[in-house]
Protein backbone atom coordinates (compact mmCIF):
# COMPACT_ATOMS: atom_id res chain seq x y z
CA UNK A 1 0.00 0.00 0.00
CA UNK A 2 1.05 3.36 -0.73
CA UNK A 3 -0.18 6.25 1.51
CA UNK A 4 0.81 10.00 1.48
CA UNK A 5 -0.05 12.22 4.09
CA UNK A 6 -0.08 16.38 4.26
CA UNK A 7 3.04 16.40 1.70
CA UNK A 8 4.18 19.72 0.70
CA UNK A 9 6.56 21.21 -1.47
CA UNK A 10 7.42 24.49 -2.58
CA UNK A 11 10.04 25.75 -5.50
CA UNK A 12 11.36 29.33 -5.02
CA UNK A 13 7.88 29.61 -2.95
CA UNK A 14 5.49 28.70 -5.26
CA UNK A 15 3.77 26.07 -3.36
CA UNK A 16 3.43 23.08 -5.68
CA UNK A 17 2.20 20.52 -3.35
CA UNK A 18 -0.29 21.81 -0.60
CA UNK A 19 -1.16 19.47 1.83
CA UNK A 20 -1.69 16.05 -0.47
CA UNK A 21 -3.02 13.32 1.29
CA UNK A 22 -3.45 10.46 -0.88
CA UNK A 23 -4.19 6.39 0.19
CA UNK A 24 -3.45 3.72 -2.84
CA UNK A 25 -4.48 0.22 -2.59
CA UNK A 26 -1.75 -2.56 -2.87
CA UNK A 27 -2.59 -4.09 -6.41
CA UNK A 28 -4.90 -1.45 -7.45
CA UNK A 29 -4.47 1.62 -10.24
CA UNK A 30 -5.11 5.18 -9.32
CA UNK A 31 -4.82 7.68 -12.22
CA UNK A 32 -3.73 11.36 -11.14
CA UNK A 33 -5.73 14.03 -13.14
CA UNK A 34 -4.71 17.33 -13.42
CA UNK A 35 -3.79 20.54 -15.62
CA UNK A 36 -0.65 20.49 -16.86
CA UNK A 37 1.86 22.11 -14.38
CA UNK A 38 -0.36 21.72 -11.68
CA UNK A 39 2.15 19.18 -9.63
CA UNK A 40 1.23 16.07 -10.76
CA UNK A 41 4.72 14.97 -11.63
CA UNK A 42 6.35 16.82 -8.65
CA UNK A 43 4.08 14.11 -6.91
CA UNK A 44 5.04 10.87 -8.83
CA UNK A 45 8.80 12.50 -7.74
CA UNK A 46 8.24 12.26 -4.19
CA UNK A 47 7.19 8.75 -4.59
CA UNK A 48 10.35 7.45 -5.88
CA UNK A 49 12.69 10.01 -3.71
CA UNK A 50 14.02 11.90 -6.59
CA UNK A 51 12.30 15.44 -4.92
CA UNK A 52 12.30 14.99 -0.80
CA UNK A 53 9.26 16.81 0.67
CA UNK A 54 9.39 20.48 2.12
CA UNK A 55 7.57 18.67 4.76
CA UNK A 56 4.85 15.47 5.07
CA UNK A 57 5.20 11.66 4.79
CA UNK A 58 5.19 8.77 2.66
CA UNK A 59 4.14 5.33 3.52
CA UNK A 60 5.11 2.26 0.83
CA UNK A 61 3.75 -0.97 2.85
CA UNK A 62 3.35 0.88 6.08
CA UNK A 63 7.53 2.07 6.32
CA UNK A 64 8.08 5.25 5.99
CA UNK A 65 10.09 6.42 3.28
CA UNK A 66 10.77 9.91 3.49
CA UNK A 67 14.01 10.14 5.25
CA UNK A 68 15.40 7.21 4.14
CA UNK A 69 19.30 7.24 3.48
CA UNK A 70 20.33 6.39 -0.45
CA UNK A 71 21.22 2.78 0.33
CA UNK A 72 17.93 2.01 1.50
CA UNK A 73 16.60 4.10 -1.61
CA UNK A 74 18.36 2.57 -3.97
CA UNK A 75 16.84 -1.04 -2.44
CA UNK A 76 13.46 0.36 -2.31
CA UNK A 77 13.63 2.03 -6.39
CA UNK A 78 14.75 -2.14 -7.85
CA UNK A 79 10.81 -2.71 -5.85
CA UNK A 80 9.33 0.63 -7.87
CA UNK A 81 9.40 1.39 -12.17
CA UNK A 82 8.78 4.76 -13.29
CA UNK A 83 7.77 5.90 -17.06
CA UNK A 84 9.19 9.03 -17.92
CA UNK A 85 7.32 11.32 -19.74
CA UNK A 86 9.63 11.70 -22.82
CA UNK A 87 10.61 7.81 -22.14
CA UNK A 88 14.18 9.14 -20.77
CA UNK A 89 16.18 6.28 -22.93
CA UNK A 90 19.63 6.47 -22.35
CA UNK A 91 20.86 7.85 -25.72
CA UNK A 92 24.25 6.48 -25.89
CA UNK A 93 23.12 2.46 -25.01
CA UNK A 94 21.17 0.28 -27.36
CA UNK A 95 17.57 -0.56 -26.42
CA UNK A 96 18.49 -4.15 -25.21
CA UNK A 97 20.70 -2.11 -22.87
CA UNK A 98 17.93 -0.22 -21.74
CA UNK A 99 15.53 -2.45 -21.14
CA UNK A 100 18.02 -4.53 -19.29
CA UNK A 101 19.84 -1.60 -17.57
CA UNK A 102 18.79 -2.14 -13.81
CA UNK A 103 19.29 -5.79 -14.00
CA UNK A 104 22.88 -5.40 -15.81
CA UNK A 105 23.73 -2.84 -12.91
CA UNK A 106 22.86 -4.74 -9.70
CA UNK A 107 21.98 -8.72 -10.67
CA UNK A 108 24.89 -10.88 -11.70
CA UNK A 109 23.39 -12.17 -15.31
CA UNK A 110 24.42 -13.95 -18.12
CA UNK A 111 23.95 -12.01 -21.76
CA UNK A 112 21.93 -14.81 -22.48
CA UNK A 113 19.84 -14.35 -19.34
CA UNK A 114 19.72 -10.43 -20.36
CA UNK A 115 18.83 -11.04 -23.46
CA UNK A 116 16.12 -13.46 -22.68
CA UNK A 117 14.77 -10.87 -20.11
CA UNK A 118 15.10 -8.24 -22.58
CA UNK A 119 12.49 -10.27 -24.86
CA UNK A 120 10.48 -11.21 -22.26
CA UNK A 121 9.98 -7.70 -21.55
CA UNK A 122 9.73 -6.14 -24.86
CA UNK A 123 6.97 -8.68 -25.97
CA UNK A 124 4.91 -7.42 -23.29
CA UNK A 125 4.64 -3.81 -24.56
CA UNK A 126 4.07 -5.84 -28.14
CA UNK A 127 7.82 -4.73 -29.49
CA UNK A 128 10.36 -7.39 -30.74
CA UNK A 129 13.44 -7.57 -32.69
CA UNK A 130 14.86 -4.11 -31.56
CA UNK A 131 17.29 -5.24 -29.14
CA UNK A 132 20.08 -3.62 -31.13
CA UNK A 133 18.75 -0.52 -32.25
CA UNK A 134 19.54 2.74 -30.63
CA UNK A 135 16.94 4.75 -28.92
CA UNK A 136 16.78 7.83 -32.01
CA UNK A 137 15.77 5.30 -34.38
CA UNK A 138 12.52 4.76 -32.84
CA UNK A 139 9.43 6.88 -32.65
CA UNK A 140 7.81 8.24 -30.38
CA UNK A 141 5.23 5.60 -29.42
CA UNK A 142 8.25 3.22 -29.55
CA UNK A 143 9.98 5.04 -27.40
CA UNK A 144 7.22 5.19 -24.98
CA UNK A 145 6.72 1.35 -24.82
CA UNK A 146 10.44 0.80 -24.39
CA UNK A 147 10.60 3.05 -21.38
CA UNK A 148 7.53 0.84 -20.11
CA UNK A 149 9.41 -2.10 -21.12
CA UNK A 150 12.80 -0.61 -19.19
CA UNK A 151 10.39 0.16 -16.02
CA UNK A 152 8.51 -3.60 -16.02
CA UNK A 153 12.05 -5.66 -16.39
CA UNK A 154 12.93 -5.53 -12.92
CA UNK A 155 9.75 -6.88 -12.04
CA UNK A 156 9.12 -4.37 -9.85
CA UNK A 157 5.56 -4.04 -7.12
CA UNK A 158 4.84 -0.40 -8.18
CA UNK A 159 5.39 1.48 -11.71
CA UNK A 160 4.78 5.04 -11.87
CA UNK A 161 3.56 6.24 -15.02
CA UNK A 162 4.07 9.95 -16.58
CA UNK A 163 1.30 10.53 -18.67
CA UNK A 164 2.13 7.39 -20.67
CA UNK A 165 -0.41 8.29 -23.25
CA UNK A 166 0.66 11.90 -24.45
CA UNK A 167 1.72 12.36 -27.85
CA UNK A 168 1.18 9.47 -28.73
CA UNK A 169 -1.81 8.04 -31.69
CA UNK A 170 -4.92 6.96 -30.51
CA UNK A 171 -4.55 3.35 -31.84
CA UNK A 172 -1.03 2.94 -29.64
CA UNK A 173 -2.08 5.15 -26.81
CA UNK A 174 -4.81 2.55 -26.35
CA UNK A 175 -2.25 -0.22 -26.57
CA UNK A 176 -0.70 1.34 -23.69
CA UNK A 177 -4.02 1.39 -21.52
CA UNK A 178 -4.51 -2.50 -22.48
CA UNK A 179 -0.98 -2.70 -21.31
CA UNK A 180 -0.90 -0.96 -17.96
CA UNK A 181 -4.59 -3.01 -17.32
CA UNK A 182 -2.72 -6.21 -18.17
CA UNK A 183 0.12 -5.40 -16.01
CA UNK A 184 -2.46 -4.65 -13.68
CA UNK A 185 -4.64 -8.40 -13.73
CA UNK A 186 -1.88 -10.37 -14.44
CA UNK A 187 1.46 -9.15 -12.51
CA UNK A 188 -0.93 -7.36 -9.76
CA UNK A 189 1.40 -4.38 -9.51
CA UNK A 190 0.38 -1.43 -8.05
CA UNK A 191 -0.12 1.50 -10.32
CA UNK A 192 0.20 5.29 -9.98
CA UNK A 193 -0.91 6.99 -13.29
CA UNK A 194 -0.45 10.89 -14.10
CA UNK A 195 -2.40 12.06 -17.04
CA UNK A 196 -4.77 14.36 -18.65
CA UNK A 197 -6.53 11.88 -21.31
CA UNK A 198 -9.80 11.49 -20.01
CA UNK A 199 -10.55 8.11 -21.83
CA UNK A 200 -7.54 6.61 -20.51
CA UNK A 201 -7.85 7.59 -17.06
CA UNK A 202 -11.74 6.07 -17.58
CA UNK A 203 -10.00 2.99 -18.91
CA UNK A 204 -7.62 1.95 -16.18
CA UNK A 205 -8.56 3.53 -13.27
CA UNK A 206 -9.79 1.76 -10.15
CA UNK A 207 -9.79 5.12 -8.34
CA UNK A 208 -9.24 8.76 -10.18
CA UNK A 209 -8.14 11.49 -8.05
CA UNK A 210 -7.74 15.04 -9.52
CA UNK A 211 -4.87 17.67 -8.28
CA UNK A 212 -5.65 21.19 -8.83
CA UNK A 213 -3.88 24.01 -7.05
CA UNK A 214 -1.78 22.19 -4.98
CA UNK A 215 -4.80 19.91 -3.23
CA UNK A 216 -6.59 16.62 -4.27
CA UNK A 217 -10.29 18.31 -4.68
CA UNK A 218 -11.89 14.67 -5.60
CA UNK A 219 -11.27 11.36 -5.70
CA UNK A 220 -13.22 8.56 -6.23
CA UNK A 221 -14.41 5.41 -8.38
CA UNK A 222 -14.14 6.69 -12.30
CA UNK A 223 -17.89 6.82 -12.06
CA UNK A 224 -18.14 8.67 -8.97
CA UNK A 225 -15.45 11.30 -10.77
CA UNK A 226 -17.59 11.03 -14.28
CA UNK A 227 -21.31 12.24 -12.56
CA UNK A 228 -19.19 14.64 -10.49
CA UNK A 229 -21.42 17.81 -9.39
CA UNK A 230 -17.86 19.39 -8.41
CA UNK A 231 -17.74 22.69 -10.64
CA UNK A 232 -13.71 22.37 -11.36
CA UNK A 233 -13.87 18.85 -11.84
CA UNK A 234 -16.75 19.01 -13.90
CA UNK A 235 -15.10 21.31 -16.41
CA UNK A 236 -11.81 19.35 -16.15
CA UNK A 237 -13.03 16.11 -17.66
CA UNK A 238 -15.66 17.49 -19.99
CA UNK A 239 -12.59 19.97 -21.32
CA UNK A 240 -14.75 22.96 -21.21
CA UNK A 241 -12.91 26.32 -22.26
CA UNK A 242 -15.25 28.29 -19.67
CA UNK A 243 -15.47 27.20 -16.06
CA UNK A 244 -14.09 28.20 -12.57
CA UNK A 245 -10.55 27.22 -13.55
CA UNK A 246 -10.27 29.49 -16.21
CA UNK A 247 -11.65 32.19 -14.25
CA UNK A 248 -9.41 31.69 -11.48
CA UNK A 249 -6.30 31.54 -13.98
CA UNK A 250 -7.69 34.98 -15.04
CA UNK A 251 -8.09 36.69 -11.49
CA UNK A 252 -4.33 35.44 -11.07
CA UNK A 253 -2.93 37.38 -13.56
CA UNK B 1 23.97 53.67 -7.96
CA UNK B 2 26.46 52.61 -5.66
CA UNK B 3 23.71 50.35 -4.13
CA UNK B 4 23.53 48.70 -7.00
CA UNK B 5 26.63 48.43 -7.64
CA UNK B 6 27.46 46.40 -4.23
CA UNK B 7 24.38 44.18 -4.97
CA UNK B 8 26.42 43.20 -7.73
CA UNK B 9 29.34 42.43 -6.38
CA UNK B 10 27.24 40.77 -3.83
CA UNK B 11 25.40 38.27 -6.22
CA UNK B 12 28.40 37.65 -7.88
CA UNK B 13 30.46 36.29 -4.69
CA UNK B 14 27.41 34.28 -3.87
CA UNK B 15 27.40 32.70 -6.77
CA UNK B 16 31.03 32.27 -6.80
CA UNK B 17 30.96 30.39 -3.53
CA UNK B 18 27.77 28.52 -4.45
CA UNK B 19 29.85 26.95 -7.57
CA UNK B 20 33.13 26.43 -5.43
CA UNK B 21 30.68 24.56 -2.37
CA UNK B 22 29.18 22.55 -5.72
CA UNK B 23 32.35 21.53 -7.09
CA UNK B 24 33.91 20.72 -4.09
CA UNK B 25 30.92 18.58 -3.14
CA UNK B 26 30.92 16.84 -6.47
CA UNK B 27 34.95 16.13 -6.46
CA UNK B 28 34.18 14.46 -2.73
CA UNK B 29 31.17 12.70 -3.74
CA UNK B 30 33.41 11.42 -6.90
CA UNK B 31 36.57 10.15 -4.54
CA UNK B 32 33.82 8.81 -2.20
CA UNK B 33 32.60 6.57 -5.04
CA UNK B 34 35.78 5.61 -6.63
CA UNK B 35 36.11 2.82 -3.78
CA UNK B 36 32.39 1.83 -3.84
CA UNK B 37 32.42 -1.74 -5.87
CA UNK B 38 31.14 -2.53 -8.06
CA UNK B 39 33.59 -1.86 -10.47
CA UNK B 40 33.45 -1.53 -14.02
CA UNK B 41 35.92 -1.34 -15.83
CA UNK B 42 34.36 -1.08 -19.37
CA UNK B 43 32.59 1.93 -18.81
CA UNK B 44 37.28 3.58 -17.64
CA UNK B 45 38.50 1.91 -20.78
CA UNK B 46 35.19 3.68 -23.31
CA UNK B 47 36.24 7.22 -21.92
CA UNK B 48 39.67 6.66 -21.75
CA UNK B 49 39.13 5.64 -25.66
CA UNK B 50 37.16 8.70 -26.35
CA UNK B 51 39.63 10.92 -24.32
CA UNK B 52 42.84 9.40 -25.29
CA UNK B 53 42.94 7.75 -28.54
CA UNK B 54 40.04 9.87 -30.16
CA UNK B 55 42.44 12.83 -29.43
CA UNK B 56 45.68 12.01 -30.76
CA UNK B 57 45.13 13.03 -34.49
CA UNK B 58 44.53 17.16 -33.05
CA UNK B 59 46.97 16.64 -30.09
CA UNK B 60 49.50 15.07 -32.69
CA UNK B 61 48.86 18.22 -34.96
CA UNK B 62 48.94 21.06 -32.66
CA UNK B 63 52.04 19.22 -31.13
CA UNK B 64 54.03 19.46 -33.84
CA UNK B 65 53.18 22.94 -34.82
CA UNK B 66 53.89 24.03 -31.74
CA UNK B 67 57.12 22.97 -32.08
CA UNK B 68 57.80 24.23 -35.84
CA UNK B 69 56.67 27.72 -34.64
CA UNK B 70 58.89 27.78 -31.00
CA UNK B 71 61.38 26.42 -33.51
CA UNK B 72 61.62 29.04 -35.64
CA UNK B 73 60.69 31.83 -33.13
CA UNK B 74 63.62 30.94 -31.13
CA UNK B 75 65.66 31.11 -33.98
CA UNK B 76 64.76 34.22 -34.61
CA UNK B 77 67.05 35.17 -31.83
CA UNK B 78 69.53 32.40 -31.76
CA UNK B 79 70.79 33.72 -34.56
CA UNK B 80 71.68 37.12 -33.55
CA UNK B 81 73.28 36.03 -31.01
CA UNK B 82 75.08 33.29 -33.12
CA UNK B 83 73.75 30.36 -30.97
CA UNK B 84 71.86 28.45 -33.07
CA UNK B 85 72.61 25.11 -31.24
CA UNK B 86 70.52 26.54 -28.25
CA UNK B 87 67.78 26.01 -29.78
CA UNK B 88 66.99 22.33 -28.76
CA UNK B 89 67.79 23.19 -25.61
CA UNK B 90 64.72 26.18 -25.48
CA UNK B 91 62.56 24.12 -27.85
CA UNK B 92 63.25 21.24 -25.32
CA UNK B 93 62.44 22.80 -22.23
CA UNK B 94 59.82 24.93 -22.77
CA UNK B 95 57.31 22.00 -24.33
CA UNK B 96 58.39 19.66 -21.86
CA UNK B 97 57.87 22.08 -19.05
CA UNK B 98 55.04 24.25 -20.08
CA UNK B 99 53.63 24.15 -23.67
CA UNK B 100 53.59 20.50 -24.17
CA UNK B 101 51.19 20.38 -20.73
CA UNK B 102 48.75 23.35 -20.97
CA UNK B 103 48.52 23.22 -24.84
CA UNK B 104 47.34 19.63 -24.46
CA UNK B 105 45.08 20.55 -21.57
CA UNK B 106 43.59 23.22 -23.17
CA UNK B 107 43.04 21.33 -26.39
CA UNK B 108 41.36 18.32 -24.46
CA UNK B 109 39.47 20.93 -22.08
CA UNK B 110 37.81 22.36 -25.32
CA UNK B 111 37.89 18.87 -27.13
CA UNK B 112 36.36 16.65 -24.37
CA UNK B 113 35.17 18.96 -21.53
CA UNK B 114 33.03 20.68 -23.73
CA UNK B 115 31.48 17.07 -24.71
CA UNK B 116 30.94 15.91 -21.25
CA UNK B 117 29.10 18.99 -20.32
CA UNK B 118 26.39 18.81 -23.31
CA UNK B 119 26.58 14.89 -22.76
CA UNK B 120 25.45 15.30 -19.11
CA UNK B 121 23.66 18.34 -19.89
CA UNK B 122 21.46 16.72 -22.63
CA UNK B 123 21.10 13.73 -19.90
CA UNK B 124 19.92 15.90 -17.54
CA UNK B 125 16.98 17.93 -19.71
CA UNK B 126 15.65 14.72 -20.69
CA UNK B 127 14.88 13.14 -17.39
CA UNK B 128 18.22 10.56 -17.93
CA UNK B 129 20.39 11.47 -14.92
CA UNK B 130 16.35 10.94 -13.23
CA UNK B 131 15.93 7.76 -14.60
CA UNK B 132 19.48 6.72 -13.44
CA UNK B 133 18.37 7.22 -9.81
CA UNK B 134 14.79 6.05 -10.27
CA UNK B 135 17.15 2.29 -11.77
CA UNK B 136 18.67 2.52 -8.15
CA UNK B 137 22.40 3.50 -10.09
CA UNK B 138 24.23 6.71 -8.61
CA UNK B 139 24.85 9.29 -11.48
CA UNK B 140 28.10 10.07 -10.21
CA UNK B 141 29.62 6.67 -9.58
CA UNK B 142 28.21 6.04 -13.21
CA UNK B 143 28.92 8.79 -15.28
CA UNK B 144 31.76 11.17 -13.29
CA UNK B 145 33.76 8.64 -12.22
CA UNK B 146 34.72 6.74 -15.29
CA UNK B 147 35.63 10.22 -16.87
CA UNK B 148 37.47 11.76 -14.36
CA UNK B 149 39.67 8.64 -13.58
CA UNK B 150 39.98 8.10 -17.63
CA UNK B 151 41.13 12.24 -18.01
CA UNK B 152 43.42 12.56 -14.95
CA UNK B 153 45.12 9.18 -16.78
CA UNK B 154 45.02 9.78 -20.04
CA UNK B 155 46.15 13.16 -20.12
CA UNK B 156 49.51 12.78 -18.74
CA UNK B 157 50.31 10.16 -21.61
CA UNK B 158 48.52 12.46 -24.27
CA UNK B 159 51.47 15.42 -22.95
CA UNK B 160 54.16 13.01 -23.03
CA UNK B 161 53.57 12.67 -26.63
CA UNK B 162 52.62 15.98 -27.36
CA UNK B 163 56.27 16.78 -25.87
CA UNK B 164 57.41 13.79 -28.38
CA UNK B 165 55.93 15.55 -31.39
CA UNK B 166 57.00 19.09 -30.66
CA UNK B 167 60.89 17.94 -30.24
CA UNK B 168 59.99 16.63 -33.55
CA UNK B 169 59.04 19.68 -34.96
CA UNK B 170 61.97 21.19 -33.70
CA UNK B 171 63.53 18.49 -35.12
CA UNK B 172 62.36 19.25 -38.52
CA UNK B 173 63.02 23.13 -38.58
CA UNK B 174 66.88 22.86 -37.03
CA UNK B 175 68.10 19.67 -39.31
CA UNK B 176 65.81 20.72 -42.50
CA UNK B 177 66.37 24.33 -42.72
CA UNK B 178 68.93 25.46 -40.38
CA UNK B 179 71.63 23.19 -41.23
CA UNK B 180 72.13 21.57 -38.01
CA UNK B 181 73.12 18.03 -37.37
CA UNK B 182 70.93 15.35 -36.32
CA UNK B 183 72.80 13.79 -33.81
CA UNK B 184 73.79 17.48 -32.22
CA UNK B 185 69.87 18.25 -31.84
CA UNK B 186 68.86 15.33 -30.24
CA UNK B 187 71.92 15.09 -28.27
CA UNK B 188 71.44 18.80 -27.28
CA UNK B 189 67.68 17.94 -26.89
CA UNK B 190 68.36 15.04 -24.10
CA UNK B 191 71.09 16.73 -22.23
CA UNK B 192 68.56 19.41 -21.35
CA UNK B 193 66.10 17.68 -20.23
CA UNK B 194 66.22 16.85 -16.22
CA UNK B 195 63.88 14.33 -15.01
CA UNK B 196 62.39 16.54 -12.82
CA UNK B 197 61.59 18.45 -15.98
CA UNK B 198 59.67 15.70 -17.39
CA UNK B 199 57.78 14.90 -14.07
CA UNK B 200 56.89 18.62 -13.16
CA UNK B 201 55.55 18.75 -16.76
CA UNK B 202 53.18 15.28 -16.22
CA UNK B 203 52.40 15.70 -12.37
CA UNK B 204 50.33 19.32 -12.99
CA UNK B 205 48.25 17.57 -15.89
CA UNK B 206 47.17 14.87 -13.69
CA UNK B 207 44.92 17.60 -11.69
CA UNK B 208 44.43 19.80 -15.40
CA UNK B 209 42.62 16.41 -16.44
CA UNK B 210 40.50 16.22 -12.87
CA UNK B 211 39.62 19.78 -13.62
CA UNK B 212 38.25 19.49 -17.23
CA UNK B 213 36.61 16.49 -15.80
CA UNK B 214 34.89 17.82 -12.75
CA UNK B 215 33.88 21.57 -14.39
CA UNK B 216 32.49 19.64 -17.50
CA UNK B 217 30.56 16.83 -14.78
CA UNK B 218 29.29 20.08 -12.83
CA UNK B 219 28.05 22.44 -15.62
CA UNK B 220 26.34 19.70 -17.31
CA UNK B 221 24.21 18.35 -13.85
CA UNK B 222 23.18 21.81 -13.35
CA UNK B 223 21.66 22.63 -16.95
CA UNK B 224 18.76 24.29 -16.59
CA UNK B 225 16.23 25.23 -19.53
CA UNK B 226 16.23 22.96 -22.71
CA UNK B 227 18.81 23.44 -25.44
CA UNK B 228 19.65 26.89 -24.98
CA UNK B 229 20.49 25.80 -20.87
CA UNK B 230 23.03 23.30 -22.93
CA UNK B 231 24.69 25.39 -25.19
CA UNK B 232 25.49 28.43 -22.31
CA UNK B 233 26.58 25.50 -19.69
CA UNK B 234 29.14 24.29 -22.19
CA UNK B 235 30.01 27.69 -23.10
CA UNK B 236 30.67 28.23 -19.39
CA UNK B 237 32.32 24.62 -18.44
CA UNK B 238 35.14 25.77 -21.30
CA UNK B 239 35.42 29.16 -19.93
CA UNK B 240 36.23 27.98 -16.35
CA UNK B 241 38.16 25.63 -17.14
CA UNK B 242 40.50 27.32 -19.02
CA UNK B 243 40.72 29.98 -16.29
CA UNK B 244 41.64 27.17 -13.72
CA UNK B 245 44.12 25.16 -15.85
CA UNK B 246 45.93 28.77 -16.23
CA UNK B 247 45.61 29.46 -12.62
CA UNK B 248 46.74 26.28 -11.61
CA UNK B 249 49.13 26.04 -13.81
CA UNK B 250 50.83 29.33 -12.35
CA UNK B 251 50.55 27.86 -9.16
CA UNK B 252 52.50 24.48 -9.83
CA UNK B 253 54.93 26.91 -11.67
CA UNK B 254 55.45 28.77 -8.43
CA UNK B 255 55.22 25.44 -6.65
CA UNK B 256 57.94 23.85 -7.94
CA UNK B 257 60.65 26.48 -8.60
CA UNK B 258 60.81 26.56 -5.21
CA UNK B 259 59.99 22.67 -4.70
CA UNK B 260 63.10 21.62 -7.17
CA UNK B 261 65.07 24.82 -7.51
Amino acid sequence: MLEIINLNKSFNEHKVLDNVNLKIERGSTCVIIGRSGCGKSVLLKHIVGLLKPDSGKIFIDSKDVTNLDEKEWDKLRMRIGLVFQGGALFDSLTVGENVTFGLMEHQRMSSKELLERAEEALSLVGLCGIENLMPSELSGGMKKRVALARAICTKPEIILYDEPTTGVDPITADGINELIKTLHDKLKVTSVVVTHDMKSAYKIADKIAMLYQGKIIAEGKPENIQNTQHPVVHQFINGLAKGPITEALECFK
Amino acid sequence: MLNNLFIGIGKKTFALLYFLGGLSNLVFHSFYWLFVPPFKKERFFEQAKKTGVDSLPIVSLIGLFIGVILAFQTAYLMQRLGSEIYIASIVALSLVRELGPVITSLVVAGRVGAAITAEIGSMQVTEQIDALETLATNPIKYLVVPRFLALSLMLPILTLYADLIGILGGYLVCVYKLGISSSLYLSITFDALLYKDLFTGLLKTVFFGMIIAFVGCYEGFNVEGGAEGVGRATMRSVVITFILIIAADSFFAALFYFIFP
